[in-house]
């Protein structure tokens, strides 16, 4: 299955699409393009049929380089990722996806409102636009210009209502009453047991993918890092991949190690902050105060030692934006063993506390065949049994540097519920401490920074396994090697339908638990 | 009633409303201190108080009188409470007034008060929260009763200062019944002030919350009295657990020379008690919340028990 030259086509799933690798040595990526609406459904079917995932969607106004609107596709398969563009017709009708993968929903109703793309016989609902600009707008066409001070319009939007003896609804949000992101959660109760619930979001759109179009590739990279600020690292790393791509550049050795030394400083600084949260939900403040500490040291290094709390602008395309020399290593591993221990001792506790463990067991289960459906990654995946890890080797995957010769071991558990991602957050975070000792120690020397070519017309894809998950960035360069369309995709598209699933057989007041089990993103969502 | 029992009295309601809030930050402080965190001020609840009789009153579209009402009322409810109940000394005007029944009474009016007006204004927390309530309250308030009702068999009387009196000062006895009685108002207490292991008095997870979803919607003065009526609940039913289990120090007469080494005494085991209070909090999570009745229900079986106890053994004495 796997080509033995980079340039080699191959077709999957005997499926027509021919596919061709893309150059770089970021995650493998398959780029095709589909003949037609059939075509695409038709491959998207095989990869379901196949155990894959859709892995992100969205459109693309590419008159200016290629004559039409485009409607882009990436697909999660054994190898790496299919990456399916799909000319539109001039009416831009687009088959509906979201029969074989539910996950594409909100992303074609995203597209729609975006750039206009309509999706015959799909949810018609929208998305991203809150009446903040009217229907027949779409801010990502490039002869749209700046949008003309709409007036707000106050749109209806469709809850799936419940009926029945005593069922009502619930309105959480988008206020909440903690300081926490916008996002409304529309729950359809009996007493306190939910019988569904239906969320809506966009309250956190700020146009960030209008705000690339007609920047450098440099400039780029500190808005890409801006996305979705507790995943800045994996953000920062996929747009480089995929600008690398784009220009045909190969960040040196030692950036690779450079970048994924801070990946997982920032994999451990989120688990650190999510494990004391979730002794937190259930009310154990001890557990809150201790795990703050620990990631407040983490941050606090980073901020020593990178220049920022949460390592923003420091990947940038063509490598790292700054070097670490042998002290700064030796800091690290030692602070790896200290935490190490520390979070030891506190699993130790976790785990042996019984009114914890009652909370955190069989609440807000996921099971494997659903989270499959879903199209999940990341985290959530793992903790429903799918091991889904960009940086493992699997059969038919070989991971791009520094990865390969890492021997990541991906954590799993097969339960589901918000005790199985707790552990899966503990394995990881041993894991993690464990990949940065290897890392700070076996850092190659050399550059850690490559020129970057101009390029004209380039196209490239990024995919990095952030902490939450899959983050994918698409990135398009116009004719003058400027930024023509860029698409930041958060791992919390797939995630956050899931949780919707996860809560069923739960109660209310579990909802926290469950919701903050999975710790999705608003902002790396909304764009 | 004579002058100096006025002055007793008037001295016992304004004990309560003064360290009634002290309390509130001394539990604060020492749970802080348990997760190994800089503690707040002690004075914390005091800073918080007058904050919020500072603010502007913040009405929800459509709140009827009894939601503006309803805090005066819980408020009030509460001070008399600790009234009747003997901080100092047992020889209080108000006692006679109100006898320990009437003092459950009294929490479940302002509990009835908190509801309706959660209810009123119609939010979706309100709801929640309001009903949560009134299922706490409901297996709360039996186990209650039935651990006021052995501490009533021993002294033959309902009255509080009675039954204080016959506990403090009656001939030196061991009653198993009282450790049973106090195993379960121990649990009981937990349970009405809205603690761990049943509820979390820190909470912003609004829909995991049952006495703070009630009272979202209140603001300025009205949360204040809120807050304060909440601080006053935690001392009545301290100072009930401390006068029915631990009556020591408590003067018989109200003579300025029986409550002045009463105070001291007070203070002292308001302060282990708070301690502890901390202790059961930071060592506990949070119970689903189906699990509270049965939380409650062994707090309603150790009452019972303590209550056979005292019928079956108790009674040859």
């Amino acid at each position: 299955m796997r080509p033995k030259t980079a340039a080699r086509v191959m077709k999957f799933f005997d499926e027509p699409v021919e596919f061709e690798k893309q150059p770089g040595i970021g995650a493998p990526v398959w780029r095709g393009r589909a003949g037609g609406g059939a075509a695409l459904q038709a491959f998207a079917a095989a990869v379901r049929a196949a155990g894959g995932r859709l892995a992100a969607l969205w459109g693309s106004d590419e008159r200016p380089t290629a004559g039409c609107f485009r409607l882009h596709a990436v697909f999660g398969i054994e190898a790496g990722h299919a990456w399916l563009a799909l000319d539109l017709p001039p009416d831009l009708f687009c088959p509906d996806l979201s029969g074989i993968f539910p996950a594409a929903n909100r992303m074609q109703r995203a597209a729609r409102d975006l750039v206009g793309i309509d999706f015959e016989g799909a949810d018609r609902r929208p998305w991203l636009r809150h009446g903040g600009w009217p229907a027949d707008w779409h801010p990502l066409r490039h002869d749209i210009g700046e949008p003309a001070g709409f007036a707000n319009q106050v749109t209806d939007y469709d809850f799936v209502r419940v009926g029945g003896e005593g069922a009502h609804e619930v309105p959480v949000g988008p206020i909440h009453a903690g300081t926490i992101e916008p996002g409304h959660f529309r729950f359809s109760v009996v007493g306190e047991r939910v019988l569904r619930l239906e969320q809506r979001f966009g309250y956190a759109h700020k146009g960030i993918e209008r705000l690339f179009a007609g920047r450098a590739p440099a400039e780029g990279a500190r808005l890409a890092g801006r996305v979705c600020g507790d995943s800045t690292c994996a953000y920062a790393w996929a747009y480089a991949d995929a600008v690398e791509a784009a220009c045909g550049a190969s960040p040196p050795p030692r950036a690779l190690g450079l970048r994924a030394l801070m990946l997982e400083r920032e994999r451990v600084a989120n688990h650190l902050g999510d494990l004391g949260a979730r002794g937190n939900d259930a009310s154990l403040a001890f557990g809150l105060a201790q795990f703050s500490r620990l990631r407040e040291d983490w941050l606090r290094l980073n901020a020593r030692l990178f220049g920022h709390r949460l390592l923003m602008d420091c990947i940038v395309p063509g490598g790292a934006a700054l070097d670490l020399d042998a002290s700064a290593l030796s800091l690290i591993v030692e602070q790896c063993e200290a935490v190490g221990r520390e979070v030891r001792a506190l699993r130790r506790i976790y785990d042996e506390h019984a009114g914890l463990q009652d909370r955190f067991l069989t609440t807000g289960v996921l099971d494997m065949a659903l989270a499959r459906e879903l199209s999940l990654s990341g985290l959530a995946a793992r903790a429903s049994g799918l091991i889904l890890d960009g940086r493992a080797h699997r059969q038919g995957y070989t991971p791009p540097p520094p990865w390969a010769t890492l021997g990541v071991r991906p954590a799993s558990d097969e339960r589901g519920d918000v005790a199985a991602r707790a552990a899966v957050r503990f394995a990881e975070v041993a894991e993690s401490l464990r990949l940065l000792r290897e890392l700070a120690v076996g850092l190659p020397a050399g550059d850690v920074r490559a020129g970057l070519a101009p390029a004209a017309a380039g196209a490239g894809l990024g995919v990095v396994e952030g902490w939450r998950g899959e983050v994918i960035v698409g990135v398009a360069l116009d004719a003058e090697g400027r930024l023509a369309r860029v698409h930041p995709h958060d791992p919390s598209w797939q995630a956050w339908p899931a949780l919707e699933r996860a809560v069923l057989n739960d109660i209310i007041p579990d909802f926290p638990l469950i919701n903050k089990s999975f710790n999705l993103s608003y902002s790396g969502a909304d764009l | 009633m004579s002058a100096s029992a006025a002055l007793a009295q008037f001295f016992a309601i304004a004990l309560a409303l003064a360290l009634a809030p002290l309390l509130t930050g001394w539990v604060n402080m020492c749970r802080a201190w348990l997760q190994n965190r800089k503690a707040p001020p002690l004075l914390q609840p005091y800073y918080l108080l007058h904050k919020l009789f500072h603010k502007d009153v913040v009405l929800a579209r459509g709140a009827s009188p009894l939601f503006t009402f309803a805090p005066y009322v819980v408020f009030g409810c509460m001070l008399l409470a600790c009234a009747i109940i003997p901080t100092l000394s047992t020889d209080l005007p108000f006692a006679p007034a109100a006898d320990t029944i009437a003092l459950v009474g009294l929490f479940g009016l302002a509990r009835l008060f908190i509801a309706l007006a959660a209810m009123d204004v119609g939010t979706g927390f309100g709801m929640l929260g309001g009903r949560r309530e009134m299922l706490i309250g409901f297996l709360a308030e039996p186990a209650l009763l039935m651990v006021i009702f052995t501490t009533a068999l021993i002294s033959q009387s309902t009255s509080i200062a009675t039954i204080v009196d016959t506990l403090a000062r009656g001939p030196f006895a061991i009653y198993p019944s009282l450790a049973f009685a106090g195993v379960a108002f121990a649990f009981v207490s937990l349970a009405e002030n809205a603690r761990v292991p049943v509820d979390n008095p820190a909470t912003h997870l609004e829909l995991t919350m049952i006495h703070e979803a009630m009272v979202l919607e209140y603001s300025g003065r009205h949360l204040a009295l809120i807050e304060w009526a909440a601080s006053l609940k935690l001392f009545a039913y301290s100072c009930l657990g401390l006068a029915l289990f631990f009556p020591w120090g408590i003067a018989g007469s109200d003579s300025l020379a029986g409550l002045l080494p009463a105070l001291p005494a007070l203070a002292a085991k308001l302060a282990a008690g708070g301690a502890l209070l901390a202790l059961v909090e930071t060592v506990n999570a949070k119970l689903r919340i189906f699990r509270a009745p049965e939380f409650l229900g062994s707090a309603f079986l150790f009452a019972v028990l303590g209550l056979l106890v005292r019928l079956l053994l108790e009674n040859q004495a």
